[in-house]
């Protein structure tokens, strides 16, 4: 399936190679410079590629392209999907998926993509199961390793790849037995000009983090489960429970992972957060422009919105801004073309304000459409479409584990039309 | 690979090694080479330092100590890694594949792995090694040594190999006979000879009741031999059963791989099909065979679809599509639409998955529109999407307008136009376009819409308004002359060549309408001519006859001047037409023939462009494949057949010891 694969930094070296049939020559990249050369924005670079003989499939993430040779029929996702699931794991393992560091731990790379694949062919991806093959580097490890001469690859078969539950490691053992869960919620919005909602709906997530000794068999019950409108899973957890009765059953992975993501049903109204009073014009004459953005809560839940940042992306004869910020601080970054007005905290008696003048490359003519905010909030202990958890229970182990669950608000893609 | 030649030859003699090397690798060497080394360095005082560097490795490789190995070994995959060729280490190298050391071990299979096919008589130094290995107690050795052997190409081992597949196939570890369903398409790859005795193996592994060879058996009947349907049957009950604890990988393989076989297998699900295999039956008793029988799904059919829907709650993006192809393809026409949702909520997941999702929903929204109207706002463009995202969902949308939403998603297609975006603002006037033309209400409307958009302040805006009023105008092409005026009066103004020649053609069409205006458009290209583009001047050209044909008395002389500018051209495209037009048009002896129809010939009434989605028809590749996201055949695309029109026997799937389902 993937013959080789090509990892590119964003100034096209290619810094990494590995293939898993016979070898091909890197040459083959130039089709894909070729693309990216045409596409100016690596993010237009498009991920399905024809060249006379191979076929790239390409993913751009922090950075990096990752560049997958293919030479017959596959379904492009199974590849896409792969490779960010390479990338997860380099991220997982070093902490970050960037050049510098994968080629830091080149060899480590090099043994987890020799696991990864098996004649193009995905052998172990879980992340449980990996780890029990090739320990993650720390400099604790590193130190005992060239004292002792043992080394970082296992050399037993994870107990994981046997079994019917290759999520989880077998031997679990912990001191401190704690399960958490993060309830991530994400609003989608667009608003338009005068601030109704073109469209708006909720995404969430639940992320967990569970350190428990043995094999732990949990479920996971909600007061409200009905707003649940779609839903995807982690392999572990156990279809026909959620179908029957609506809850979450599952021998969890040890460590993080995502238990499930969901969305909630577009039926329902979705409240947003905050409203934004905005004009932005440009003057036929002159050269310049104005801009005044003001920030208010809206359906709060009588919470706090934090982490209040609108960005912008100017047009392009937008040459420089001259603003004050009630609130916070704000950049211009002359190249990009990108203002960031970081807020901070929103204070529903003081509302924040960004007002001033922009001005414009002469002889430019006056832009045609203004530029769009997207706004980015967080708003703790609030999930906003309501959805709540009302126990965790344990069967399997005989402790008395610590259990948390939290709650957390943000906005995903929120974009204000102006 | 000339490159790789002139290398390995040019090995002793060194010129082009050292250019390889670079200022790099010598500032390396300089902090690497250890005394021990200048005595061998001195000898070749000549060569690169980048050699000497290889030579320091090949000393560790052949030291005593453990940790210098392993060092050596983790340098060597360095380069391997960065592409540079370590492989004259390849002698040191092999000496370590006994090595106790799991680690440097596994480095050195690395390297065999990557080297072997150019050094092959020295890769077989190493073979023993291996088939020593493949009796090891542990099931992990086991395979691993099965997975270097089989990846080693060297022509020579095939026997071992293959002999080692069999062995492993029959292995008691399901983690071995994972791997060697891998390794039977790498056999196969290396000398496809084999393929009787690997279909043996083959045949043998899809009996397995392991989840964890499933996917990769199938994996290799796909590669191997995807038209022995046959194999299949007996194991088709089980691998549905099996599938929701396989795991994701194999998942896709096999859905995909049943997709295939479901058609070759079942009747069609779909009414209109039936109906069409009622009225091709010419045969009277065949007739009444058929009205006798109404559709029932065979079992195992249904067994299928109800076992692929829960994946559609995977959180893998690939186990999702392929769920969501195989109901296109299979399901009842009236159960597709379960997959709407879960399809939609793949757009939240990265970009390059959008970009595949987004190609398969425009394919299936041209037929069913109804599937995704629903969820028609989460195609709302962002500013913030890639080009090629923004394309997609414009796409989409269009293909959901329909009479009762059109207002709406003409009003959002306003926001588009005003992208700063203006390949994306120029691909929202033909997405007007072709509303336009498929839903009559608002054909006007659309017409205004884009009239108003010639005075926009950009070119490519213009320059596409006026091609897509050019096709409306031939769709509807009474009572526009009023547009057509409006039109001459900006030509000055438009400089894109596309639309110029678009006018031109306009004015040509319909000058009998625009009797005063078109012959003065002719007069300003009279003077312009020699300075426009090729597809302006040919247009041109075409202007002139069709006034000369309507209008002679105020054009013939006009008409005649760009006659002769043409036949000087320096095209010979616009040359050929130039004298093409003059003997069609200009009375003279010889031609009488043609000429008399000149008129029939250049004026005749011309149907109306279909505006109509690049996805049309897409659906003639396999949903999810790669064949599909590219639009062409790609190397080992396979067809799905069309329904039987009779069902096959349906009991060779029948299985003698049926066994309880486990899940």
């Amino acid at each position: 399936m993937i013959h080789s694969l090509f990892l590119i930094n964003h100034t096209g070296d290619i810094f990494l190679e590995k293939h898993w049939k016979s070898v091909i020559s890197r040459s083959v990249c130039d089709y894909f410079f070729e693309a990216k050369e045409k596409a100016v924005d690596p993010e237009n670079v498009p991920p399905v590629l024809q060249t006379p003989h191979h076929y790239l499939i390409t993913i751009y993430r922090g950075k990096l392209f990752f560049l997958s040779v293919i030479q017959t029929e596959v379904p492009p996702l199974f590849v896409i999907e792969f490779l960010h699931r390479v990338a997860d794991t380099f991220q997982d393992y070093f902490g970050e998926c960037s050049e510098v560091i994968i080629k830091d731990n080149v060899v480590t790379v090099y043994e987890l993509l020799e696991e990864m694949l098996d004649n193009g062919f995905p052998l172990a991806t879980e992340s449980n199961v990996l780890k029990e093959m090739i320990r993650p580097p720390t400099i604790l490890r590193s130190v005992v390793n060239t004292l002792t001469g043992s080394s970082n690859v296992g050399d037993t078969l994870p107990t994981g790849q046997l079994s019917n539950i290759p999520w989880r490691r077998a031997g679990v053992k912990y001191t401190n037995n704690e399960a958490y869960f993060d309830v991530i919620e994400e609003i989608d919005a667009i608003l338009d000009k005068s601030g109704t909602t073109v469209f708006a709906e909720i995404q969430g997530v639940i992320e967990a983090c569970v350190r428990l000794t043995g094999m732990p068999d949990l479920t996971l019950s909600f007061m409200n489960p009905r707003l649940l409108d779609d839903v995807s899973f982690h392999p572990c957890v156990r279809f026909k429970r959620w179908e029957s009765e609506r809850v979450l059953s599952f021998i969890p992975p040890d460590g993080n992972f995502t238990l499930m993501t969901y969305h909630v049903s577009s039926q329902n109204l979705v409240a947003i957060p905050v409203y934004v009073k905005q004009n932005i014009s440009f003057f036929e004459t002159g050269n310049c422009g104005r801009l005044d953005i003001t920030i208010g809560p809206k359906q709060t839940m009588g919470k706090t919105v934090e982490g209040l940042m609108v960005t912008v992306h100017m047009p392009k004869a937008v040459l420089s801004t001259n603003l004050t910020a009630s609130q916070g601080n704000y950049t211009y970054d002359l190249a990009t073309k990108v203002l960031v007005w970081d807020v901070g905290k929103l204070n529903p008696q003081k509302l924040p304000n960004l007002r001033g003048s922009l001005s414009m490359q002469a002889g430019a003519p006056k832009p045609e459409e203004n530029p769009s905010l997207n706004i980015d909030l967080k708003i703790q202990q609030l999930a906003i479409s309501g959805l709540k958890v009302s126990r965790l229970d344990m069967y399997g182990e005989k402790y008395k584990p610590f259990k948390g669950v939290k709650y957390v608000t943000k906005a995903g893609k929120f974009q204000v039309r102006t | 690979k000339s490159a790789e030649y002139v290398y390995l030859s040019s090995m002793s003699t060194s010129a082009l090694y050292n250019d390889q090397g670079g200022a790099e690798a010598a500032v390396e060497a300089g902090q690497e080479s250890t005394p021990t080394s200048s005595s061998t360095g001195a000898a070749f005082g000549l060569f690169s330092a980048d050699f000497k560097k290889n030579e320091d490795l090949k000393e560790m490789l052949e030291s005593n100590k453990e940790s210098l190995k392993l060092e050596a070994m983790k340098r060597v995959v360095g380069l391997i890694a960065k592409g540079k060729n370590a492989s004259e280490l390849f002698p040191a190298v092999v000496k370590n594949v006994a090595s106790k050391n799991i680690e440097l071990k596994k480095l050195v299979y690395v390297y065999l792995v990557r080297y072997a096919e150019e050094q092959q008589d020295l890769a077989l130094l190493s073979i023993s090694t291996f088939q020593r290995a493949l009796k090891d107690p542990n099931q992990f050795i086991r395979a691993s040594a099965l997975r270097v052997l089989s990846s080693i190409r060297v022509p020579i081992i095939v026997p071992i190999m293959m002999l080692a597949i069999k062995e492993a196939a029959a292995d008691l570890s399901p983690y071995v006979r994972k791997t060697s369903a891998h390794a039977i398409q790498k056999l196969f790859s290396l000398d496809p000879d084999q393929k009787e005795q690997l279909i043996e193996v083959i045949e043998k592994l899809l009996k397995d009741k392991s989840t964890l060879v499933a996917g990769s058996v199938v994996m290799a009947f796909e590669e191997v031999c995807p038209d022995r349907i046959d194999l299949i049957h007996k194991n088709y009950r089980k691998l549905c059963n099996l599938l929701v604890d396989v795991e994701e990988w194999g998942q896709v393989v096999i859905i995909s791989m049943l997709t295939r076989y479901a058609r070759t297998q079942f009747t069609s699900p779909w009414k209109e099909n039936n109906e069409k295999t009622f009225y091709d039956s010419d045969s009277e008793e065949k007739k009444g065979q058929i009205e006798a029988k109404p559709y029932i799904m065979d079992p195992d059919h249904r067994l299928l679809l109800r076992n692929t829907k829960p994946l559609l709650q995977s959180r893998n993006t690939a186990v999702v599509m392929s769920v969501a192809q195989l109901y296109w393809h299979l399901a009842p026409k009236h159960e597709v639409s379960i997959v709407t949702k879960s399809l939609v909520r793949l757009l939240r997941s990265h970009r390059e998955v959008q970009y595949i999702v987004l190609q398969n929903i425009a394919t299936m929204s041209i037929q069913r529109k109804g599937m995704f109207e629903p969820f028609m706002k989460s195609f709302y463009v962002r500013s913030t999407d890639a080009t090629h995202i923004k394309t997609l969902k414009l796409e989409i949308l269009t293909n959901l307008a329909n009479e009762a939403n059109i207002s709406t998603i003409l009003r959002e297609f306003q926001t588009y136009v005003k992208s700063q975006d203006k390949a994306f603002a120029a691909a929202t006037i033909q997405a007007i376009g072709r509303c336009a033309t498929n839903i009559s209400e608002v054909t006007d409307t659309c017409l205004n819409g884009l009239v108003l958009l010639l005075s926009n302040r950009d070119e490519t805006v213009v320059a596409e308004s006026v091609v897509v009023i050019k096709k409306l105008l031939q769709t509807q092409p009474t009572q526009h002359s009023e547009i057509i005026k409006h039109m001459a009066k900006l030509f000055d103004n438009i400089t894109v060549p596309m639309a110029r020649a678009s006018i031109l053609w306009l004015m040509g069409e319909y000058c009998e309408r625009v009797p005063k205006i078109a012959p003065d458009v002719l007069r300003k290209m009279a003077k312009t001519f020699t300075i426009e583009e090729d597809i302006v001047k040919l247009q041109t050209v075409n202007l002139a006859a069709k006034l000369y044909l309507t209008n002679s008395k105020q054009t013939k002389l006009l008409t005649q001047y760009i006659l002769n500018l043409g036949k000087y051209d320096q095209n010979y495209d616009i040359r050929d037409r130039t004298r093409f037009i003059r003997q069609l048009i200009v009375p003279s002896e010889k031609n009488g023939a043609l000429n008399k129809y000149a008129r029939r010939i250049l004026l005749a009434p011309k149907p109306a462009p279909v505006l109509e989605s690049a996805f049309k028809d897409r659906d003639r590749y396999q949903l999810g494949t790669l064949s599909h996201s590219l639009n062409i055949k790609a190397t080992g695309y396979q067809e799905l057949s069309d329904w039987p029109a009779v069902a096959p026997d349906q009991s060779v799937r029948n299985v003698e010891v049926i066994e309880p389902v486990r899940n």
